[in-house]
C-alpha cells in the first residue's frame, strides 16, 4: 500500500528577522547589481546567483542540487553599508523612541506597544506638504512640521520628565514614512538602532515584544534578505530578450546605491554626500517593501509604470492573499454555456462528451476491481482509463502503444484515472455564489453537444437563465469528497432554501401554466390523452374515469401524489385547494400553492428521493399538458375592446381634471398643506397618489376588458409569468414615470423639455405616459420614460456593488460561527455567541414546516 | 414523531454563521435603494440596502434618527396626544427668529419670524424669555417690530471681542425655547389602533421625563444610543427588530434564526460591533484571517512585532494553508484501532 504521510500544520508563528538570522539563513551574499553574463549564465554573487535556486531548466541549484522544479529556492542577503529603517515599522519605532528615557534607558510608558502605535496613528498630522515631486529622493520633505501642540509646548517651555531619573525627555517627531527627529534634529538610522538596542529585555516584553523573536533594534535593517529567484522569475520575450521581475529591478537599485555609498565612505567623502546617498538607499529599500508609501514618489519602471513591489504583491483583491491563497485554481473542473433540457431529472446535469472524456475520476485498484480496471485501460472507446498512478507514485499515461503493458503490470494499490461516466457525482456552480445552493451536486449524464444541460426547474437557486450563462463543474476526486457531495449536496436535498425554508427548486413559467390547465375544473381528457400523459411518467395503470368516459385533470394529477397525503392550501386565486388521501378534490394548482405548501410538505414528509421523482413527473406531465393545450399571446391579446379603451380614456380625463384642479388649488394657495411638507411637496405627493390610483383603475378596466381567458392575464394570476402591470402597460397606458420616487422635473428652467411651456405641472408634461407600448410612445413620452429606465439601470449597478461588499463583510465576520454538538454557537476561539442556536436549536431550513407537520402528527397521536 | 422533531434540529458543526450571512446578504441584490417617508417627521429615511448597511456598520447615529413614543393610557386620545407631541417638540431660537450680529455696534439683533413661529405655536414672549435666559445680558425689546437687541459687554467692562460676539450669537441661535433637546418634529400617528408620537431625533431620557409618556414603551432606531441607555441586551433586540423591519418592508422573507444570530454575534462582545475591518473582522483570532480580509500589511507587521502565533482556528487560515476547514464534516475525526499486525510493524 502507498503510505500517505499527512502533515498537519498546527500553528504559524510570526516574527522579525535579526540581522544575524538573515545572515545565517542566507545562501549567498549578493554583491553584484547584475543578473546574467554575456553568455546568459547567472553571475556569481549576482541577483540570480544559482545558490538562490534556479528557474531555467537544465541548471542545478548550488545549494540543494535540485532542478528548477525540485528546488524550493533559497534566501540570500545584501549587506547594507549603512542601516536603514524598515518602512512598515515607522510607527512602532516612533512609539518606542518616545517611551524610552535616553539617560537611564528606562521605560516611560504604561501601555503595550500596540496601544501606543494606535495613539501614533491618531495624532499623526493628516497632511504633510511635500514639494513638487522632483527626482525621487529629493522630494522627501525635510522640514520639521510644527504642529499646534508643539508650538504650545514651546511657549510653555515645558518638557516631560522621566518617571525614573527625572531627566528631561527629548521631544521626538516622526515625519512619515522614515524620518525621525529628536529635539528638531534629524536622527540617523544608526542612532535609532542604538537607542532601541539599549532597551532591556524586560521593557521589551512590557511593550508587547517577545525578545526572542522580535527585538526592537531589528526594525532597523542592516542585512537585507533577498528573496529567492523563483519568487521573482525573469521572463524571456519572443525576441529572446530577458525581462526581469520588478523586484529584481528594485534589488539592482539597492545594490548600486549600496556600492556607491560604500565607495564614498571609503574615499572619505564629505558627510553631506554620504548622508544624501544614505537617504537614497533608504528610499530604495522603502520602495522595495512598499511602493505605495504615502509621501514618497513611487519607483517607476523605464516605461513609467510604477513597480509592483512586496506590499503590492500581497495586498488587495488581486494580491497573493485574496487571489491565490483564499481562492485557488483547481483541476478536474469544466466550464461552458448552459442550456435547458426538461427531460433530465432535476438531480442530473448533462455534460458534453468532449468534457467527460477530459475529466477523470480516480479508482483505487483492489483485488475486487482489478479486472474491471484492466478492461478500462484496454478499452478503445470512450469510457477508458487516461492515467495510471503506480504504487511508486509515478504517473503513466495510457496510450494506444502502452496500454497493453500498463494493463499487464497493473497491481492492486495503484490508482486508475478513468473518464467521467453516467452516474458519477459532480458539483455544479454558477457565479456569483451568493448562496449555499449556488453550488449543488448533480449526477452526471454524458450527452452529445457542447453545452452543460440543466433541468429548468433547477434554475432558481443558481439564478441562471439560458441567454448565454456559463456554469462551472467540479469533479470530486476522493471517496470522502464524493460521499459528502452525495449525502449533503444533492439537488434534491436542497429543495428548501436555507434562508426561509420554502421551496426554492420549483416548477416555473410553463410548468405552472401546465399544471393550472391540468387541474382546471373544466379540463377533461379522453382515455387516449390520459394514457399519454400518464405514460410519460411511467404510470401504466389508468384510474377509473370519473366523468363518464372522460378523465378529469385532477384525477390525473392525483396519480402523482402519495396516497396518504392530506393538505389544505389557500390558493392565490382565492379558492381553497383540498388534497385528501392523495386525491386533489378541490381547487386549481398555481405557483404559490405548489412551492409554498405542496413541495414543502412532500419534502418534509416523504424526503428528498420522493421529491425528486415527484418534480420530475410533475414537470413532465405539465409540459405535456401545456404542449397539447397551447398557450401563446399575440398582438390581439393586448388589444382592448373599444368600450374598455373608452373607459380608460374616461379615467385618464378624470385624472387630468383632478390634477388640474390640484394645481389650481396650489396656485391659489388653497391646497391644504400636509404636515411637515412644503406646499409644493404636498402637491406633488397628492398628484403621485392620484396617478397611482388611476393606474389601479386602469388595471381593473384592462383585466375586465382583456377577459379572464386572456393568456396574459391567466399567466399573471397564476404566477407563471408577467404581471397585471405588464398587461396594463402594453394594452392601455404606460402611466406615470418616476425619478427618485417623484415626477420627473429636471432639464430646463421650470420644464422637462424645451418645447414645454415653463411652469406647467400637468400630467403629460411631468411624465405621465398616456400611450401604451402596443400603440407606441410619442417622442416626449419616450424621452421621459427613458429617464426612468436609466435611473433603474444605474440603481441596479450601484446596488450590486454595494450589496456585494456588504455580503463579503458579513461572511467574513460570521464565517467562523459553528453550532457545537450541545447546540451552542461558538466562534473560532470558542467564545459562545448563542447558548442555543436560534433559541430552539432548529435548522432554519426545516424548522417552520417541520413544526407544522409535527403538530399535525401530534394531533393524530392524541386522538388515537 | 420523535424522529421528525430530531431531524428538524441543526446538525452539529453546521456553519450557521455563513448561512446566516448568506441569507441576509443574498437578498441584498433584490432590495431597493428607495428612501422612506414618515409623514411630517422625516423625509428620506433610508430603507432597504442602505439601511441594512447602516445597521451592520453599527453607525453611531443613523442617517435619520426616529423615535416612537407611546403614551400612558390617559393620554391616548388623538387630542391629548397632540398636546404631548407639542410639549416634546423642541424649538430653537433660530427656528422662529433671525439672529443677526451688528459687528460695528457690537450688538446682536434677534428678529422674530411671526409666520414660522405661529406654526410652531411660539409666542414672542417665549422667544424673549429664552433669549434672556441664554444670553445673561441686558436685552432691549422692541415690542412693535418684535425685535430683541442685545448689547453684550466683555470681561471687566471691556468691549467684547468680535470673536466672542459671534460665539454668543451662535449659542443664541441654538438656544432652546421649548421641548426636549434632540427631539425635532413630533407627529401623532395612528397605527394598529393605537395613537403614538413619532418624532425625528432621539432622546429617551428627555422624553420619559414627560409624565404623559409611557416610560416602558419608547423606541428609537438609533441602536448605539439604545445600547448606551438600556444596555447590550436591548441593543441586541433593537438590531433584530431593525433588520427584520428592513427585510419585511421589502417582502423578503428571512428566517428569524439568521437575523438572531447576526444580532447576537454583533453584541457578543458586550458592546455593539460592526461587521467591517473596524469591528468583528478586525478582531478575529487568526492573523492570516485578518490579513486576508483587509489591511493585509498592517496585520502581518503587527503580528511580527508581537511574535504572534496563528493557531489556524478559523476558516480562512485553514484554506490558506490548504487544510480542511474546522466545521461541518471537517470537524469530525475518525479514530480507528489499528490491527495488531500494524502496531507491531511500527515498533
Amino acid at each position: 500500500m502507498v503510505q500517505e504521510v499527512r502533515k498537519v500544520i498546527e500553528r504559524i508563528k510570526f516574527s522579525m528577522f535579526s540581522p544575524e538570522m538573515v545572515r545565517r539563513m542566507s545562501a549567498a551574499k549578493i554583491t553584484v547589481p547584475d543578473t546574467y553574463d554575456d553568455d546568459g549564465y547567472p553571475i556569481d554573487g549576482g541577483l540570480v546567483d544559482i545558490r538562490l535556486g534556479v528557474v531555467d531548466p537544465g541548471l542545478r541549484c548550488k545549494t540543494c542540487g535540485g532542478r528548477a522544479k525540485e528546488c524550493p529556492g533559497h534566501i540570500g542577503h545584501i549587506e547594507l553599508v549603512r542601516p536603514v529603517v524598515h518602512v512598515e515599522y515607522g510607527k512602532h519605532i516612533y512609539a518606542m523612541l518616545k517611551a524610552i528615557c535616553p539617560s537611564c534607558k528606562k521605560l516611560n510608558a504604561d501601555k503595550p506597544l500596540h496601544a501606543l502605535v494606535e495613539k501614533v496613528e491618531e495624532e499623526a498630522p493628516k497632511e504633510i506638504a511635500v514639494g513638487e515631486a522632483k527626482s525621487a529622493p529629493e522630494a522627501v520633505a525635510k522640514e520639521v512640521p510644527k504642529s499646534k501642540e508643539e508650538k504650545r509646548k514651546e511657549k510653555r517651555g515645558q518638557k516631560k520628565k522621566c518617571q525614573h531619573c527625572g531627566a528631561e525627555l527629548p521631544e521626538f517627531k516622526y515625519l512619515k514614512p522614515t524620518t525621525f527627529y529628536r529635539d528638531r534634529e534629524e536622527l540617523l538610522p544608526t542612532e535609532i538602532r542604538d537607542i532601541l538596542s539599549n532597551i532591556t529585555d524586560d521593557d521589551v516584553r512590557k511593550l508587547g515584544f517577545d525578545p526572542v523573536y522580535s527585538r526592537p533594534e531589528w526594525m532597523v535593517l542592516s542585512a537585507l534578505p533577498v528573496p529567492p529567484v523563483n519568487v521573482r522569475p525573469s521572463i524571456t520575450l519572443e525576441t529572446g530578450e530577458r525581462s526581469e521581475d520588478d523586484l529584481t529591478h528594485k534589488l539592482v537599485d539597492i545594490i548600486r546605491i549600496n556600492q556607491k555609498l560604500e565607495a564614498n565612505i571609503n574615499a572619505g567623502a564629505p558627510q553631506l554626500i554620504i548622508e544624501d546617498l544614505w537617504e537614497l538607499l533608504q528610499y530604495h529599500v522603502t520602495t522595495f517593501f512598499d511602493n505605495e508609501t504615502a509621501n514618497i514618489p513611487p519607483a517607476r519602471h523605464r516605461s513609467g509604470r510604477p513597480l509592483k513591489t512586496l506590499a503590492q504583491r500581497l495586498k488587495g483583491k488581486e494580491g497573493r492573499f485574496r487571489y491565490n491563497l483564499s481562492g485557488k485554481r483547481v483541476n478536474f473542473s469544466a466550464r461552458t454555456v448552459i442550456s435547458p433540457d426538461p427531460m433530465l431529472s432535476i438531480g442530473e446535469v448533462g455534460i458534453p462528451k468532449e468534457a467527460a472524456e477530459e475529466l477523470t475520476v480516480p479508482l483505487s485498484v483492489t483485488d475486487w476491481n482489478l479486472e474491471h480496471c484492466k478492461k478500462l485501460i484496454l478499452a478503445d472507446a470512450y469510457p477508458h482509463a487516461v492515467y495510471v498512478i503506480r504504487q511508486d507514485l509515478k504517473r503513466v499515461k495510457v496510450s494506444e502503444l502502452t496500454k497493453k503493458e500498463v494493463a499487464d503490470n497493473l497491481k492492486v494499490g495503484s490508482i486508475v484515472e478513468r473518464q467521467l461516466v453516467d452516474g458519477d457525482i459532480a458539483l455544479f456552480n454558477r457565479q456569483p455564489s451568493l448562496h449555499r445552493v449556488s453550488m449543488m451536486a448533480h449526477e452526471v449524464r454524458v450527452l452529445p453537444g457542447k453545452t452543460f444541460r440543466l433541468n429548468p426547474t433547477d434554475t432558481p437557486p443558481y439564478n441562471a437563465d439560458f441567454d448565454g450563462d456559463e456554469m462551472n463543474l467540479h469533479v470530486p476526486q476522493s471517496m470522502e469528497a464524493q460521499a459528502e457531495a452525495r449525502i449533503l449536496m444533492k439537488v434534491e436535498d436542497q429543495i428548501l432554501s436555507p434562508r426561509h425554508g420554502h421551496a426554492i427548486i420549483k416548477p416555473q413559467e410553463d410548468y405552472v401554466s401546465g399544471l393550472y390547465f391540468l387541474t382546471h375544473p373544466a379540463s377533461y381528457f379522453t382515455r387516449k390523452e390520459a394514457s399519454k400523459i400518464l405514460y410519460i411518467v411511467d404510470i401504466t395503470e389508468l384510474p377509473k374515469p370519473d366523468k363518464g368516459e372522460l378523465y378529469s385533470g385532477r384525477l390525473l394529477f392525483s396519480q402523482l401524489l402519495p396516497p396518504e397525503l392530506n393538505i389544505k392550501i389557500q390558493s392565490k386565486l382565492g379558492e381553497e385547494i383540498v388534497i385528501r388521501n392523495g386525491k386533489l378534490l378541490k381547487g386549481t394548482i398555481e405557483s404559490k400553492a405548489i412551492e409554498n405548501d405542496l413541495l414543502e410538505q412532500l419534502f418534509i414528509q416523504y424526503g428528498p428521493a420522493y421529491i425528486r421523482k415527484f418534480l420530475d413527473q410533475v414537470t413532465r406531465v405539465a409540459l405535456e399538458v401545456i404542449t397539447a393545450h397551447g398557450l401563446s399571446v399575440s398582438l390581439k391579446s393586448y388589444t382592448l375592446p373599444p368600450k374598455s379603451a373608452e373607459k380608460v380614456k374616461e379615467v385618464e380625463d378624470r385624472m387630468n381634471r383632478e390634477i388640474e384642479n390640484l394645481i389650481l388649488q396650489y396656485r391659489n394657495k388653497t391646497l391644504a398643506r400636509a404636515p411637515g411638507m412644503s406646499l409644493k411637496d404636498t402637491l406633488e405627493n397628492t398628484i403621485m397618489s392620484v396617478t397611482s390610483k388611476t393606474r389601479e383603475e386602469i388595471g381593473k378596466i384592462v383585466e375586465e376588458g382583456l377577459g379572464a381567458e386572456n393568456p396574459s392575464i391567466i399567466m399573471a394570476k397564476i404566477g407563471a409569468r408577467g404581471s397585471l402591470l405588464n398587461a396594463i402597460q402594453m394594452s392601455a397606458s404606460v402611466a406615470q414615470q418616476a425619478i427618485r420616487g417623484k415626477r420627473p422635473s429636471r432639464g430646463y428652467r421650470k420644464r422637462n423639455l424645451t418645447f414645454n411651456f415653463p411652469g406647467i405641472l400637468s400630467a403629460r408634461e411631468r411624465g405621465f405616459v398616456f400611450s401604451s407600448f402596443r400603440k407606441g410612445l410619442s417622442p416626449d413620452e419616450f424621452y421621459l420614460h427613458s429617464m426612468g429606465g436609466r435611473e433603474s439601470l444605474v440603481n441596479t449597478a450601484i446596488r450590486t456593488a454595494r450589496s456585494g461588499y456588504m455580503q463579503r463583510r458579513l461572511i467574513n465576520a460570521f464565517q467562523d460561527l459553528v453550532v457545537y454538538p450541545d447546540k451552542s454557537v461558538r466562534d473560532a476561539s470558542g467564545v459562545i455567541v448563542q447558548f442555543l442556536y436560534g433559541g430552539d436549536g432548529k435548522d432554519a431550513m426545516l424548522a417552520s414546516k417541520a413544526e407544522v407537520s409535527d403538530a399535525a402528527k401530534q394531533d393524530d397521536v392524541d386522538t388515537a | 414523531m420523535a424522529s421528525k422533531k430530531f431531524s428538524s434540529q441543526v446538525a452539529a458543526f453546521e456553519p450557521v454563521g455563513v448561512i446566516a450571512a448568506q441569507s441576509i446578504g443574498e437578498p441584498g441584490t433584490q432590495m431597493t435603494m428607495r428612501t422612506f417617508h414618515y409623514a411630517g417627521v422625516a423625509e428620506h429615511v433610508p430603507t432597504g440596502l442602505p439601511r441594512l448597511i447602516e445597521i451592520v456598520d453599527a453607525k453611531k447615529i443613523p442617517k435619520k434618527p426616529i423615535m416612537d413614543i407611546y403614551l400612558k393610557s390617559d393620554y391616548r386620545t388623538e387630542e391629548k396626544a397632540r398636546d404631548v407631541a407639542y410639549d416634546l417638540e423642541s424649538v430653537a431660537v433660530k427656528d422662529v427668529a433671525n439672529v443677526g450680529d451688528d459687528l460695528e455696534k457690537k450688538k446682536i439683533i434677534v428678529r422674530f419670524k411671526e409666520k414660522d413661529a405661529k406654526e410652531l405655536k411660539v409666542t414672542f414672549k417665549m422667544l424673549r424669555d429664552a433669549v434672556e435666559k441664554a444670553s445673561a445680558f441686558d436685552t432691549s425689546v422692541n415690542d412693535a417690530e418684535k425685535i430683541l437687541t442685545i448689547a453684550p459687554r466683555g470681561k471687566k467692562g471691556l468691549e467684547i471681542t468680535l470673536h466672542a460676539l459671534r460665539r454668543l450669537a451662535n449659542s443664541l441661535r441654538s438656544a432652546l425655547i421649548k421641548g426636549v433637546p434632540g427631539v425635532k418634529r413630533a407627529v401623532v400617528v395612528r397605527e394598529g389602533g393605537e395613537s403614538f408620537i413619532r418624532a425625528s431625533g432621539y432622546n429617551i431620557e428627555g422624553v420619559i421625563a414627560n409624565p404623559a409618556v409611557n416610560p416602558k414603551k419608547v423606541y428609537t432606531n438609533n441602536i448605539k444610543y439604545i445600547e448606551s441607555v438600556y444596555g447590550i441586551e436591548a441593543a441586541r433586540n433593537a438590531i433584530l427588530h431593525e433588520i427584520k423591519q428592513v427585510l419585511d418592508m421589502q417582502k423578503l422573507y428571512v428566517d428569524i434564526r439568521h437575523i438572531m444570530l447576526v444580532s447576537d454575534a454583533l453584541c457578543a462582545e458586550g458592546s455593539v460591533k460592526s461587521v467591517g475591518r473596524h469591528g468583528l473582522s478586525g478582531q478575529k483570532a487568526g492573523v492570516l484571517g485578518r490579513a486576508a480580509f483587509e489591511e493585509t500589511i498592517k496585520h502581518l507587521v503587527n503580528a511580527s512585532v508581537r511574535a504572534t502565533d496563528d493557531a489556524l482556528v478559523g476558516v480562512t487560515e485553514n484554506i490558506i494553508v490548504g487544510q480542511t476547514v474546522p466545521m461541518g464534516t471537517g470537524k469530525i475525526r475518525l479514530m480507528v484501532s489499528m490491527p495488531k499486525k500494524h502496531k507491531a510493524k511500527k515498533e
